[in-house]
C-alpha cells in the first residue's frame, strides 16, 4: 500500500510538471505573450512584467524561475486587469464558483442517488424506465443548452426566477439545477447498478431470511454497501462540475472563476487562461489521487481481495 | 412422529426471456420434529429453489409459486403476505447458505448481524441481545467471542464465518433450519468440523433440519431420511438405509456410483452420462429417460408415479411397475451398496 | 396411486438412435446473431439508431432542400422567424413567420402604442387582440402579432428555421453545422480508435517491458484533464476543424487503449491463441486474425460513446469562444450565436439545441443498447 501511494504521488508530480512545462513553452510561443504585447502595455507594466518573468535571462533560467513561482502559488500577472496578480484575481472570484459547485454537487448527488435507489427498488417498472430515461437525458444534453433553455423558459417567459446575476439565493437556483443535471445522471445510473447488484447478493438474502423487513434490508444492509464505490464517480463528477461551471457562470453572468476564464478567452488575457488551466489541471489530478487512495482504504473487501487499486 | 412441515405438490417457475423455466415441478415431502431430511441432487435440480420457496424468498418477478402448499405446523406459508412471512423467517424457519464468504454483510459487525434477529423476534434490548450473541458465538465454537462480536466478517476465516452464519440462523431457536449446501464451499477438514457442529447442535436444540447437498457422502453422515431430486422433482424418498442399501431409482444408482470411496481400490468412478433436461421445455415422459440406460418406451410417454417400496421408501421409476422387466443396479453400484452394508453407511461422511 | 393398466409393449427397453441426450434442444447462435437478437428487442436503441440515420441524412441533404447558401448574407432579410408552407396558418405551431408579444400599460391606447413602437411602427402588419381594455381597474393588455415577412417584403419566401442576424438561412446553416459537428466527432473518434487499439493492443500483446513502459506513459497522461489539454492545444493551433479534431484526440485515445489492453490480456492466454501460436502463426497475423475480431464489440461500443463526447466538446469550445470561427458553422457556434439573442429571437438557439440534444441522446441510447447486446453483464 505504501509503495502504491508513493508511486501515485510520483506520477502526480510528473503529470503536473508536464502540464506546467507545456504551459510555459506555450506562453513563449503565443501571439499574446508578454514580449509581443509590449507595445500595448504601459511603461510601468512592461517593467513589472520584464522583472517578474526575468525576460532577460536565458530560457532555462526563466523556466526554473517560473516553476519556483508556481510552487509559491504565483501564476503571473493579468494583461487586462491593471496588472493585478492572476492568483489574486482567481482567489477573489472563487467564492461564487465554490458555492455553485457545492450546491450542484449536493443537490445532484442527493437527487441522483434517490432516483437510482427507486429505480433499483422498482426494477423493470415504469419508475425504473423513467429514471433511466432521465439519466440518459441528463447525461446527453449539454449543460449550456440546458441552461439556455432553462433561462429562456423559466426566467424570461415564465418569469419565475431571476434571469441572471448573483445577488441572493433565488439567483442560485437555476444555475444550480443546470449544473446538477450531469451529477444527477451519473449518480442515478451508478446507484441503480450498485443497488441492483447489492440487492441481488447473498447477504441480502441472509438478512431477509432473518426476517428483516424491506426498509431494514434496503437501508441497513443495501444502501451502505452500495454507497461504498461512490468514490469511483467523484472523478467524472468533478470534471463535469469544472467544465459546467465555465459555461453556466457565463450564461447566468455569475462573477466566478469560470466566467472570468471565458472573459479572458474573449479578451486574449493569456495569463488568466494559463492560470485557470493550471489550477484546473492540478485540482483534477489531486482529486483523482485522493479518489484512488480512498478507494484502496475505504472498503475492507477491496483491500482484502487485493483488487486493482 | 409429528410432522412440523409439510410440502404438497409445490410448483415454482421463473418467467425469463426464453419462456417459463419450470424449476420445481410438483415436490411433496414432510419433515418430522427433530429429524434431518437431506435433499440430494445434481446442481440445477431445483433444491435451492424449493427451499427458497419454503422461506418465501423466491425473487418475484421473475419467480412465482405456481401451485402447492407449504404447511408449517398446519399454516400455509404460500398464502401469507410479506409482513406475516417476516415474522416467521428467522423465528420459526431459518436458513444457512452455501457461501460463507458472501452470505454475511461485509460492512456490518458480526455481533450486530446476530443481534438483528434477536431484537426483532424476541424483543430483546441491545444489551440482552449482545449477551446472547456472545453465548451463541461460544456455542458455535468461536474462541474469544466477546472480542469477536465487534469484528467485521472479513476478519474471519471461511469456516469461522460459516459458524457465524449458523449462530445467526439458530439465534431464535427456529423450529426448522434449512441448510443449503452449508459445507460445499469449505475445505474438507473444515467441512467435517461444521457437520459435527451441526449434528451436535441439533442434539441440543431438537431443531428439524433440511439439509441440502449434491454430495451423497455428506448425507450418510447427517441425515435420517433422504429425498433425491432430479429436474425439479423428487424421484426417490426414503430413510438413509433405504437409499444406501436398497436404492431403486436409476438416478440414485448413478449418484451412488459416482461417489468416490476411500476403501474401494479399483475406484471405478461412474459418471451419469449426458446433462439434465432443459427446464424450459421439460420432456413429456420421465425427465431422466434420456440419460437412463434402463429406459423403456413408457418412459418417453408418461411420467412415472411414486411406487411404494416399503413403509418408508418410495421411488418414481417405471422399473417398479409390475410389468417392467426386473433389472439390477450396475455391478459397481452393487459393490458399493455391499460396502455400505458392511461398514455402516454413517462412516462414509468423511469422503467428501 | 400407481396401478392403472399399461400396455405391456410399453415396458420394453427403449431403442434410441445414438445419444439423444446430447441433442441440443435450441439452435445455437453465433455471438453476432445473439447480439443482434438482443439489440432488436431493445426498442429504445432502435429508435435511437433511426434518429441518427435521419439526422445524418439531413446533415448531408438538408442544405440542398432550398436554394439558400449557408453563408449567403442579406441584411434586409435578417431575423425572420421560422415560416413553413402549409404550417403557416396553424396558430399553435411556431411556423407562422410572425413575432408574438403581449403588451401591458395603464390605458389601452398606451398598450397599443407600445406594440406599434416595438414592431417598427408598421401598423399594417400588426394584428392586435385586446385581452383586457383596462376599464375594470387593472392594466390594459394587448396581444400583438407582427408579420415580419410582410414587414420586410418577403411574403413569398419561406425560411423554415428563420434567418439569423445576418440574414442567412438558418435551416441551411443548422444542417451544415450538424454536418460539421458530426464530421469532427466521427473523425476524432476514428483517430482515437486507431491509436487506442494499436497502443493497447501492442502494449498487451508484447507484455513485459514494453507493456510496463507504455503503461507508465498512460498513467501520466491520464492525469491531465481533457479540458486542459484541449484548451492548450486550441491556443497553439488556433481554432479550425482540423485543430479541434487534433485537440480532441490528444488524450482521447487513452480510454480505448486501456480497454483494449485489458481485453487483449484476457484473451491472450486463451487456448485458441496459444494453439495458433504453436502452429507457428506470426504475431501480427495472430493479432489480426484472432484478437481483433474478439475485441470488435468493445471497440464499437467505446467508439459509440466517444462520438457524443466529441460532439459535446466541440460545442463547448465554440460556446466559450475557442471553437470554429465564422463563417464556418457547427452546432456549437450556432448555439453560441443563438444564445446571444436568446431573449428576442429564441428560435435561433432552439433548433440547433434540439438537434444537438437529439444526437447526444440517440448516441448514448444506442451505445447503451449495444453494450447490453454484446454482453448483458458488461459495465462501463
Ligand atoms: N432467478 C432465476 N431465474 C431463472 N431461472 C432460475 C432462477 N433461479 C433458479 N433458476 C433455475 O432453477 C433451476 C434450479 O435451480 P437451483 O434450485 O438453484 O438448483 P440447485 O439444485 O443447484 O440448488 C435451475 O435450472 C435454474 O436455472
Ligand atoms: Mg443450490
Amino acid at each position: 500500500m505504501a509503495r502504491y501511494i508513493f508511486q501515485r504521488i510520483v506520477y502526480m508530480f510528473i503529470t503536473m510538471l508536464l502540464i506546467a512545462t507545456f504551459s510555459f513553452f506555450l506562453m513563449k510561443l503565443l501571439p499574446g505573450s508578454p514580449l509581443m504585447m509590449e507595445d500595448k502595455l504601459t511603461e510601468e507594466q512592461a517593467v513589472i512584467i520584464k522583472e517578474k518573468y526575468g525576460l532577460n535571462d536565458p530560457v532555462p533560467v526563466q523556466y526554473v524561475n517560473y516553476l519556483a513561482n508556481l510552487a509559491q502559488g504565483d501564476l503571473g500577472i493579468s494583461f487586462q486587469q491593471d496588472n493585478r496578480g492572476v492568483t489574486k484575481i482567481l482567489i477573489e472570484r472563487a467564492g461564487p464558483s465554490i458555492q455553485l459547485g457545492a450546491q450542484a454537487l449536493i443537490f445532484g448527488l442527493a437527487f441522483g442517488l434517490l432516483l437510482g435507489i427507486f429505480a433499483a427498488l422498482y426494477h423493470n417498472s415504469p419508475i425504473d424506465y423513467g429514471s433511466t430515461f432521465l439519466a440518459v437525458i441528463g447525461k446527453s444534453i449539454p449543460s449550456f443548452v440546458f441552461a439556455g433553455l432553462l433561462q429562456y423558459y423559466i426566467g424570461v417567459k415564465l418569469g419565475w426566477l431571476p434571469v441572471a446575476f448573483w445577488e441572493g439565493f433565488e439567483y442560485t437556483i437555476m444555475p444550480t439545477i443546470a449544473l446538477a443535471m450531469f451529477p444527477i445522471a451519473i449518480a442515478a445510473r451508478f446507484m441503480r447498478t450498485e443497488m441492483l447488484e447489492v440487492l441481488g447478493s447473498d447477504f441480502i438474502t441472509t438478512a431477509r431470511a432473518k426476517g428483516v423487513n424491506r426498509l431494514g434490508v434496503l437501508f441497513k444492509h443495501g444502501l451502505r454497501n452500495a454507497l461504498i464505490p461512490l468514490v469511483t464517480i467523484i472523478g467524472p463528477m468533478a470534471i463535469a462540475l469544472l467544465t459546467g461551471n465555465l459555461v453556466i457562470e457565463n450564461i447566468f453572468a455569475i462573477p466566478g472563476i469560470g466566467d472570468t476564464f471565458v472573459q479572458a478567452v474573449m479578451t486574449n488575457d493569456f495569463p488568466i487562461i494559463m492560470g485557470f488551466t493550471l489550477i484546473t489541471g492540478f485540482l483534477f489530478i489531486f482529486i483523482i489521487l485522493i479518489v484512488d487512495l480512498l478507494y484502496g482504504v475505504i472498503d475492507p473487501r477491496i483491500r482484502l481481495a487485493g483488487g486493482e487499486k | 412422529m409429528e410432522n412440523i412441515l409439510e410440502v404438497n405438490d409445490l410448483h415454482v417457475s421463473f418467467d425469463t426471456y426464453g419462456g417459463e423455466v419450470k424449476a420445481v415441478r410438483g415436490v411433496s415431502f414432510e419433515l418430522r420434529k427433530g429429524e434431518t431430511l437431506a435433499i440430494v441432487g445434481e446442481s440445477g435440480s431445483g433444491k435451492s429453489v424449493t427451499t427458497k420457496a419454503l422461506m418465501g424468498l423466491i425473487p418475484q418477478p421473475p419467480g412465482r409459486i405456481k401451485q402447492g402448499e407449504v404447511l408449517l405446523e398446519g399454516k400455509d406459508l404460500t398464502k401469507m403476505n410479506e409482513r406475516q412471512l417476516q415474522k416467521i423467517r428467522g423465528r420459526d424457519l431459518s436458513m444457512i447458505f452455501q457461501d460463507p464468504m458472501t452470505s454475511l454483510n461485509p460492512t456490518m459487525k458480526v455481533g450486530n448481524q446476530i443481534m438483528e434477529g434477536l431484537i426483532k423476534h424476541q424483543k430483546m434490548s441491545r444489551s440482552q441481545a449482545k449477551k446472547r450473541a456472545v453465548e451463541l458465538l461460544e456455542m458455535v465454537g468461536i474462541p474469544n467471542p466477546k472480542a469477536r462480536i465487534n469484528q467485521y466478517p472479513h476478519q474471519f476465516s471461511g469456516g469461522m464465518r460459516q459458524r457465524v452464519v449458523i449462530a445467526i440462523a439458530l439465534a431464535c431457536n427456529p423450529k426448522v433450519l434449512i441448510a443449503d449446501e452449508p459445507t460445499t464451499a469449505l475445505d474438507v477438514t473444515i467441512q467435517a468440523q461444521i457437520l459435527e457442529l451441526m449434528k451436535d447442535l441439533q442434539h441440543k436444540t431438537e431443531t428439524s433440519i433440511i439439509f441440502i447437498t449434491h454430495d451423497l457422502g455428506v448425507v450418510a453422515n447427517v441425515a435420517d431420511r433422504v429425498a433425491v431430486m432430479y429436474a425439479g422433482k423428487i424421484v426417490e424418498l426414503g430413510t438413509v438405509d433405504d437409499i444406501f442399501y436398497n436404492p431403486q431409482h436409476p438416478y440414485t444408482w448413478g449418484l451412488l456410483g459416482s461417489m468416490p470411496t476411500l476403501d474401494d481400490e479399483e475406484s471405478e468412478l461412474f459418471a451419469i452420462p449426458g446433462t439434465p433436461p432443459d427446464l424450459l421445455n421439460p420432456p413429456k415422459g420421465d425427465a431422466f429417460a434420456a440419460r437412463n440406460e434402463y429406459a423403456m418406451k413408457i418412459d418417453e410417454e408418461e411420467q412415472p408415479p411414486f411406487f411404494q417400496v416399503s413403509d418408508t421408501h418410495y421411488a418414481a421409476t417405471w422399473l417398479l411397475h409390475e410389468n417392467a422387466p426386473k433389472v439390477e443396479p450396475p455391478e459397481s453400484v452393487q459393490k458399493r451398496m455391499q460396502g455400505f452394508a458392511n461398514t455402516g453407511a454413517s462412516e462414509k461422511g468423511d469422503n467428501a | 396411486m400407481a396401478n392403472k393398466d399399461y400396455d405391456k409393449d410399453l415396458f420394453v427397453p427403449l431403442e434410441r438412435e445414438d445419444d439423444t441426450s446430447e441433442k441440443i434442444s435450441r439452435p445455437s447462435l453465433t455471438f453476432w446473431q445473439d447480439s443482434w437478437m438482443r439489440l432488436k428487442k431493445n426498442t429504445g436503441a432502435l429508435i435511437g439508431a433511426w434518429v441518427l440515420i435521419i439526422i445524418t441524412f439531413m446533415a448531408l441533404a438538408g442544405p440542398f432542400f432550398n436554394d439558400y447558401g449557408f453563408d449567403e448574407q442579406n441584411l434586409i432579410r435578417s431575423k425572420l422567424p421560422p415560416k413553413v408552407q402549409g404550417l403557416e396558418n396553424i396558430d399553435w405551431l411556431p411556423f407562422q413567420g410572425t413575432m408574438h408579444r403581449t403588451f401591458e400599460a395603464e390605458t389601452l391606447e398606451d398598450a397599443k402604442e407600445d406594440a406599434i413602437n416595438r414592431f417598427k411602427r408598421d401598423e399594417e402588419n400588426i394584428e392586435m387582440t385586446v385581452v383586457d381594455d383596462g376599464s375594470n381597474g387593472g392594466p390594459a393588455i394587448v396581444d400583438a402579432e407582427f408579420d415580419v415577412y410582410a414587414n420586410q417584403g418577403f411574403e413569398d419566401e419561406y425560411f423554415w428555421f428563420g434567418t439569423d442576424t445576418l440574414g442567412r438561412d438558418q435551416w441551411t446553416r443548422v444542417w451544415k453545422g450538424t454536418q460539421i459537428s458530426l464530421y469532427i466527432a466521427v473523425l476524432a473518434a476514428f483517430i482515437d480508435m486507431v491509436i487506442g487499439v494499436a497502443y493497447g493492443g501492442i502494449s498487451a500483446y508484447y507484455g513485459g517491458r514494453v507493456d510496463d513502459y507504455m503503461q507508465r506513459i498512460i498513467e501520466i497522461l491520464i492525469g491531465i484533464p481533457n479540458l486542459v489539454v484541449v484548451i492548450l492545444m486550441i491556443l497553439i493551433l488556433s481554432p479550425g476543424i482540423l485543430s479541434i479534431t487534433i485537440a480532441l484526440t490528444i488524450t482521447g485515445w487513452i480510454p480505448m487503449a486501456r480497454i483494449i489492453r485489458g481485453q487483449v490480456l484476457k484473451l491472450k492466454n486463451q487456448e485458441f491463441v496459444l494453439a495458433s501460436r504453436t502452429l507457428g502463426a506470426s504475431d501480427s497475423r495472430i493479432i489480426m486474425k484472432q484478437l481483433v475480431p474478439n475485441v470488435t464489440g468493445l471497440i464499437v461500443i467505446n467508439t459509440m460513446f466517444t462520438i457524443p463526447g466529441a460532439i459535446f466538446f466541440e460545442a463547448f469550445l465554440s460556446f466559450i469562444g475557442l471553437g470554429l470561427q465564422p463563417p464556418v458553422a457547427s452546432l456549437g457556434t450556432l448555439i453560441d450565436e443563438g444564445f446571444q439573442s436568446l431573449q428576442t429571437f429564441p428560435y435561433l438557439m432552439i433548433y440547433p439545441a434540439i438537434i444537438i440534444s437529439l444526437i447526444m441522446i440517440a448516441f448514448n441510447i444506442v451505445a447503451d443498447g449495444l453494450r447490453d447486446a454484446f454482453d448483458p453483464k458488461m459495465r462501463e
